[in-house]
Formats: C-alpha cells, structure tokens, sequence
C-alpha cells in the first residue's frame, strides 16, 4: 500500500518534472530561436515562453501537482 | 499636496502597521520562534513567502535589468520562478513532515552527525550575511532618494523597524508582517504598471500590452527590435550570451533558489504536509504576478526612453530627466557637442549613461502618475527590502541559537534560555548587517551570484538525496557539500577577486560564467555524494525509518 503510493508520487513527479524541463528549458532556452520564426500577436513565441510562458506553466505545474497529491492522499485514508 | 508629505505619509502609516502586528504576534516559545507556532494557513504563507522572496532587487532593479538585456534578462525570470516548482515537487512537503525547524536540523539528523549540521550552518551563515547586506543597503536607498535624508540614518530607520518586529515576535510577528508587506508591495508595482500598459498600448493588462501595438499600429516588440538595430545594440528578443551559459545561470538560479534557507524554513510554518505543497503553489502565484509584469514595465520603458531621449535636444528634455539627473542616475555628456543626444552601443560615442534603477522608480513621474502613486512606490520599495531582511534574519539567529547552541555546545539549555539566545543572536545579527549597510563591502553585487551558487552547491543535493535516496550516508553528504561549496568558491574568488592567478571570460570553463557556474558544482556534489556513498556502509536502520517515515502523507 505505501509502496504504490510512494510510486505513484515518483511517476506524478516525474512526468510534471518533464513538463518544468520542457516549458524553460526546452522552450526558453534550447529551442528558443527555432519557435521565435513563429510569431503570435505581437510575441515571438521562443521569447514569450522564456519570458512569460515558462512562468505561467510553473503555476500551472505545481496546481497540477496539488490536485493530483490532494486525491492520491485521500485514497491512501480509506 | 507636497510629494514629501504624501511619501512621510505612505512609509509612516506602512511601518505603524508593522509594529502593530508585531505587537499584536509576540512570540511567546521557541517553536512561536522559529516556525510561527506551526499554524500559519497555506495562502498567508504564500503570501509571505512572496514578500520573503521578492527583494529589494526583484522590486527596483529586475524590471531595469531586463529592460537593458531584453532576452538575456530571461535568465532572472525562469529562474527566480522556476525552483519553486522543485521546491513543491521535491523538498518542501518532505520538510514539513520532518518537522523540525531548520535546514541544519534536517541535515543533522537525517546524515547523522554534528559535522553535517556544522557544514550546513556555515553555508546558511554565508548565504545569509552576503544576501542580508544587500536588503539592508537597499533600505537606506529607498530612504535617501524619496525622503532626503542620508544613506546611513535611512538604514538605522530599516534596522530599528525589523529589530523591533523580528526580534519580539520572531517568526509568528515576522509571517504576519511579510504578509502585510506583500500587499503593500505589489499594489505599489501594479498600480504605475497598469496605468503606463494603457496609457502606451490601450490595454490595462500588462501581459497582453507587452504583445500589443502602440498609438501607430506597430507591435511594441518589433518597434523596439527595430530600434535597438538602428542604435546599435544586440536585437531585444534574442540574446547576445551563450545558449550554453542562459541554460547554467537559469539552472543556477532555479536549483540555488529551492536551496535557500530562508525560503525553505518558511514551509515548516504550516500545519500540514498538503498545506506546505498548497503554499508552495499560493507563494508562486503571488510571486508571478510581479515576474510576468517585471518584462511588459521593462519594454514599455524601454521604447519610452528611446523615443524620448533618442537625437532630441537636450534643452527639451521633460523635467523628470534633470530630476534624476541630479541623483546621478542618469547622465549625459555632449561628447561631439551638437546639444543633441546620441544614446548608442558604442562606447565612444555614446552620449547617455542610464542606471538600470531608474526603470522602476521613476516610472510614475514619466507617466506623470498622482503623487500619492509615488509615495507607495516608496513604501512598497522598502516593504521589499524589510521583509527579505527580516526573513534573513531569522535563518542567522535560529542557525546560532537553535544549531549551534542547542544541538550542539549546550544541549540542555532551557526553552527560556534558548528563546533569549535566538533574539540576541537576532539583534547582534542586525547591527552587523545594519554596519555592511552602511559600509557596503565592495563585493556585495558581486556576492548575490555566490549565495546563489552556494545554495545550490551545497544544500540542494543533500536535502533532494536526503528525501529520495535510503542508500545516501553521513560520509557521502559530508564530502559532496565540501567538494559543491569549495569548488564553488573557489571559481568565484578566482574570476570576480582575481584570486588564484584570476583570469578573464575567455578563461571561463567551458564559457560558463561564475553566475551560473552553480551548476557545475551541483553536479560535482551529485557525483561525489553518490559515488562516495557507494564505497562506504549503509546508514543504520533508524535513519533508513526515518526517510520512509517523511514519504509519508
């Protein structure tokens, strides 16, 4: 029982992990020039992300995170 | 009514709502102390971990730095936010159920030794003093430049106000007036932002200004690219750094911030394990409301000062540029004396000198804001400032009073006795960081970069192998903290102090420069740690309890 919880946490993080990685990392930095030739409103989208973009997915991240922990915990009470 | 009177005005009324609540939340035992009693609810403590975390530097100079880097300013934006997302994910649910109440405890314990926690208190020692001069120095700031008065009483005002309210209330009197400063700090950076976002774009939301055009249909991102080509300067959305170097620094910055100590001891405030995962959330949102404003402030003035000052008379120039011209912040020399002004990238004709500063203080006279939306600006500066030095403040006395002596030279000191070690610790603490900020050492910028690193070299490996590995023991942590940290410093002393036969940026490993050199001695730590480990035994059969134990809801 505590090893499926603790599991199901690693993978949880791993996956949410990767996203952190893809929207900074990924799309601020390493592919940055590649989706800057994809312009939307007034941004560059490589620019956006690294600016505005990658910071808005954080949030979204961790509420995620906390969603998914909040029902994974009420599963482990019953 | 007079400008002076309105500021008098914003910063007295804001520093009487603090002694109120430090009055009100006086700390009555050690665990009131250190972690607030262990009750504060997860959105107040978002909201003072915001306040904590958010500097004199986020608040007046992040907007202006980014504003002169364009893309490479990019760096500061993922990576002040970013290590909150490590943080929620990785460390701070697992404190919390540790349940002690700092970093060199959880050390201590979990690596078993008094050499461990001794090695944590050092680097929380450093981390804390270079980060604490800074805050304070910021304060007397703020003071002579809206209040006219000197630098040095500016920042006896700063230490007298976090003297009175850390030390009565510690922690408890400490979270409630971090969560009051927050208020008063981003009303203070909203209010100038989305009034200049609709005055410049139409649109009242700074985000979506910034991807706007102006008054002649043009996007204000492709007018600025445009500008800075013709003047010279590296284009504003793409960067003039290594791709190599933004990813270290952003690294750095994200791993060095999941590491500091003060950000840390403010998840074992809270109640429960989901309450520390939820403010971790509540701190990030509160916190990404000034770091996705910071860019669209940064564009607007940028292309504001270009069209002002770019090839225009001098005579002609608005009154707020004498203004600042006067502070020093900006100026202006007619090197080929046409009493135009040539603001270029090239240094020898280049007539302006602009500091970076300037972005955010005198946003509100540029667009001509209400003097009352001036003063809170001042009130909210030094709302950033106080609250991150109060924050400090706490992680220097609780590391010599609660560390040091309680765990280690006289374990069995009384709670009373302990309570009156941790607020002199706290006032003496003070007076030292009040004396660097009247004394700034000379290497204070140079210092944020390395309290960075060293976080990130030091506590970050331990803390996340600490949590998620069983095998890790007190000689694999040990020796992966010394190698994180001393490699660290050492490549700071060697290119910031040209210690060590110095050396310039083409001397840099692999092109990766100090800022984000943390990185590298992360990994060295990693590496060390896991290798060491291997060669050594196992850690007993209570400390592996113990690591399963904190996985636990």
């Amino acid at each position: 029982m505590e090893n499926t919880y603790w599991k199901k946490n690693l993978r949880y993080i791993t996956i949410l992990l990767s996203l952190w990685f893809i929207v900074s990392f990924g799309c601020g930095i390493l592919f940055v020039e590649q989706l800057n030739n994809i312009q939307i409103g007034g941004f560059k989208l490589g620019f956006w992300f690294a600016q505005q973009g990658s910071i808005f997915g954080f949030v979204a991240i961790i509420f995620t995170y906390i969603y998914l922990m909040n029902k994974l915990d009420q599963t482990q009470n019953k | 009514m007079e400008l002076q009177y309105w500021i008098w005005i914003a910063v007295g009324l804001s520093f009487s709502l603090y002694i109120g609540i430090a009055i009100w939340s006086r700390a009555g035992s050690t665990k009131e102390f250190y972690v607030a009693g262990g009750g504060v609810h997860p959105i107040a403590n978002g909201m003072a971990t915001a306040a904590d975390w958010m500097s004199a530097a986020s608040f007046i100079s992040m907007a202006g730095i980014i504003s002169f880097s364009g893309y490479d300013g990019s760096v500061y934006l993922m990576g002040w936010t970013g290590g909150y997302v490590l943080l929620a994910l990785l460390l701070a649910p697992y404190l919390r159920k540790f349940g002690k109440f700092t970093v060199p405890d959880f050390i201590g314990d979990r690596y078993y030794s008094n050499t461990a926690r001794s090695v944590a208190v050092f680097c929380a020692l450093i981390v804390s003093f270079t980060y604490i001069a800074g805050q304070m120095r910021g304060v007397g700031v703020v003071f002579s430049r809206y209040l006219e008065v000197d630098i040095v009483t500016g920042v006896l005002i700063g230490m007298g106000i976090v003297l009175f309210y850390a030390v009565l209330g510690g922690m408890k009197g400490i979270t409630y007036t971090q969560v009051a400063q927050y208020c008063v700090l981003i009303f203070a950076f909203m209010v100038p932002a989305i009034y200049i976002s609709f005055l410049v774009t139409g649109n009242v939301i700074p985000q979506l200004g910034f991807g706007s055009s102006g008054a002649d249909g043009v996007y204000l991102l492709d007018k600025l690219d445009g500008l800075h080509q013709e003047l010279g300067f590296h284009e504003y959305t793409s960067g003039s750094k290594s791709m190599l170097d933004v990813f270290c620094i952003t690294m750095a910055l994200m791993v060095g911030t999941a590491g500091l100590p003060h950000v840390i001891v403010r998840f074992f405030t809270v109640k429960k394990v989901s309450d520390a995962r939820k403010s971790a959330g509540w701190a990030l949102l509160f916190i990404a409301i000034l770091y996705t404003t910071a860019p669209a402030i940064a564009v607007f003035s940028r292309t504001n000062l270009i069209e002002t000052v770019s090839n225009q008379p001098y005579e002609q120039m608005p009154e707020w540029f004498h203004k600042w011209e006067t502070t020093g912040l900006l100026g202006f020399i007619d090197k080929n004396e046409d009493g135009l002004i040539q603001y270029t990238a090239n240094t020898t004709t280049n007539e302006l000198t602009v500091d970076a500063d300037i972005m955010v203080l005198a946003n509100p006279e540029i667009a001509q804001l209400p003097s009352w939306v001036i003063a809170f600006l001042a009130a909210g500066a030094l709302a950033a400032a106080l609250s991150t030095a109060a924050g400090l403040l706490l992680v220097i006395s609780s590391a010599v009073s609660h560390d040091l002596l309680k765990k280690m030279v006289i374990p069995n000191i009384s709670e009373k006795g302990e309570l009156i070690a941790a607020r002199i610790a706290a006032t003496g603490a003070v007076c030292l960081a009040g004396y660097f900020g009247i004394n700034p050492p000379g290497f204070v910028a140079a210092t944020v970069a390395l309290a960075f690193g060293l976080a990130a070299s030091s506590f970050f490996p331990a803390i996340l192998l600490g949590i998620f590995s069983k095998r890790i023991n007190k000689e694999g942590a040990i020796s992966g903290m010394l190698v994180g940290v001393t490699l660290m410093l050492f490549y700071m002393l060697k290119f910031k102090f040209g210690w060590f036969g110095g050396g310039t940026k083409a001397d840099w490993w692999f092109g990766i420069s100090p800022e984000g050199f943390g990185s590298i001695a992360m990994i060295a730590n990693f590496v060390v740690t896991l290798v060491v480990s291997r060669q050594t035994p196992a850690p007993s059969k209570d400390i592996q309890e113990l690591v399963v134990n904190i996985r636990k809801p």
